[in-house]
Order: structure tokens, then sequence, then C-alpha cells
């Protein structure tokens, strides 16, 4: 019988991985990709606190609170959207830069502020708003920047 | 103890961030479907550098879990943005990324941003 040999050529191999070599996203691909991150942590962080500040007991250093407080559905809600929060933005690291994702996705920060006043009636006052402006002025800029070095990714 | 707390959010998002970026970009460009979700959670559980990340995020998530129930969510999420400026400094001199005049004025922006949002 003859045998058959598969004769990997190392791009294939590097593929069947699922590992290619960015071929560059469209910058409309990352901020939707970037924008879906921030719901998933917002939601997510919004669900957790609401969860958290239904118990009644403290939190200290005991691993056991912990699993006790991961009982109650608003935390495991929030516990679940950020899970998907975590692996979404790996795959968004794996499309751009830290140092431009890192800005990008700050406007959860934005959102955390928001949602907080809405859903937890916390205050929101002049400085927040303030704060928003230049949240989205840095963000307009860092935008405007490449996404990703390519010099540094063929390095690794 | 919120300022322990803080810390442990600050130090486990900086060193899980940059733990993630630099395993993720060696992994090449992943999808988002089902499949490429997957295949990411995969590649968490046989990457050493993506396990001490989350590793570092759990410890950071915690801590943040314990700050909420006692501070207002619009203290406790801006305030731990403080990892934000060192994984910037961090991902230009240890990742090695370019971050340019306009990138770093950005970041600078938005976290004079953050440090207001937190007033």
């Amino acid at each position: 019988m003859q045998e058959i040999k598969l004769n990997k050529t190392p791009s294939l191999e590097f593929a069947f991985e699922g590992a290619q070599i960015a071929s560059g996203r469209s910058k409309i691909e990352t901020f939707l990709l970037a924008l879906a991150v921030v719901f998933l942590n917002s939601f997510g962080n919004l669900s957790l606190a609401w969860g958290m500040k239904r118990l009644t007991r403290q939190m200290g250093l005991n691993p056991l609170d912990y699993i006790r407080a991961m009982l109650d559905p608003f935390v495991a809600a929030g516990m679940a959207l950020l899970i998907l929060w975590l692996l979404m933005r790996m795959a968004l690291m794996s499309w751009a830069d830290l140092s431009f994702v890192i800005p990008i996705t700050a406007t959860g920060y934005v959102m955390g502020a928001v949602l907080g006043k809405l859903f937890l009636h916390e205050s929101v006052g002049l400085a927040q708003w303030c704060g928003t402006g230049l949240i989205f002025a840095g963000i307009l800029l860092v935008g405007s920047t490449a996404q990703y070095s390519p010099q540094h990714r063929a390095s690794l | 103890m919120r300022w322990l707390l803080l810390s442990i959010i600050v130090g486990g998002t900086a060193a899980g961030d940059l733990l993630q970026s630099y395993e993720m970009k060696r992994s090449g460009e992943q999808k988002v479907d089902m499949r490429g979700l997957a295949r990411i959670l995969r590649l968490v559980l046989v990457r050493k550098f993506l396990l001490l990340a989350i590793a570092c995020m759990a410890a950071a998530f915690f801590a943040f879990m314990a700050l909420v129930q006692t501070q207002p969510l619009s203290f406790a999420v801006p305030a731990s943005a403080a990892s934000f400026a060192l994984e910037t400094a961090l991902a230009k001199f240890v990742l090695k990324e370019a971050v340019g005049l306009r990138r770093a004025a950005g970041a600078a922006l938005v976290l004079c941003g953050v440090i207001l949002l937190a007033k």
C-alpha cells in the first residue's frame, strides 16, 4: 500500500493551529469589536455591583464569602458577561496594540459612570461630564494612530 | 483597606494585560465567532503566560468585587484606571510598541478624563 505523506508547509501548519499572521483588520472592525468589549464590560460590572450591593454580609479575605456571593443571580450574570468580555478582549488584543486598546476601551469608564447614575442612582456632576469630554477627545487622538506596530508583531 | 484593594486591582490589571497582549500577538489574529472564542479559551489553557494573566486578573477581579461593595461604582471603576498610565508606559518599554506623540497625548487626555470622572 502506498503511504500517503502529508507534506505540511510551515504556513499551513501555522493556519492549522488557528494562528494567522495579522492581515490587518480595518479600523471599523476594530472599533466595532472594541464597542462590543466596552458594552460587555459595563453591563458585567453593573450586574456585579448590583448583586454585591444586595448582599448583607461584608466581604473580607475569606474565599468562601466570594463563592457564596457567586450564587447570587446578578453576581453570576455579571461574571458570565465578564468571561465573554475577557475572551473578546483577548481577540481584540490580537488585532491591535495594548497601547491602542487601553485608551479606546476607556469609554467603559464613561459608561460605568452613566450606568451608575441611571441604575444605581449615583451622582454625576460637571467634573464627570468634563472628564467624559476629555476621554472622547483622547480616544479620537488615539484612534487616529495605526492600530498595531507591524515591526513589533514581526519580532514576536 | 480600600487602598490595598485598589493596589491589587491596579497591579493585577497591568500585569494581566501585559501578559495577554504579548501572548495574543504571538498567537496571531483571532476570530470572534463561537469557534474563535473557543479557540481563545483553549489557548488560555495551554499558554502559561495567559494562565498567569488570568491569575493576575482574577486577583484584580476579586479585589474589585470587594471594593464595589463599599465604594460607589462611579469611584471604583475610574479609580482602578490608575493601571491605565502604567500599562501605556509598559506597552512602550516592555512590549516595544510604537507609542508616538499623538497616541501618548491621547492616552494622557483619557487619563485626565478618567481622573475627573473619579472626582
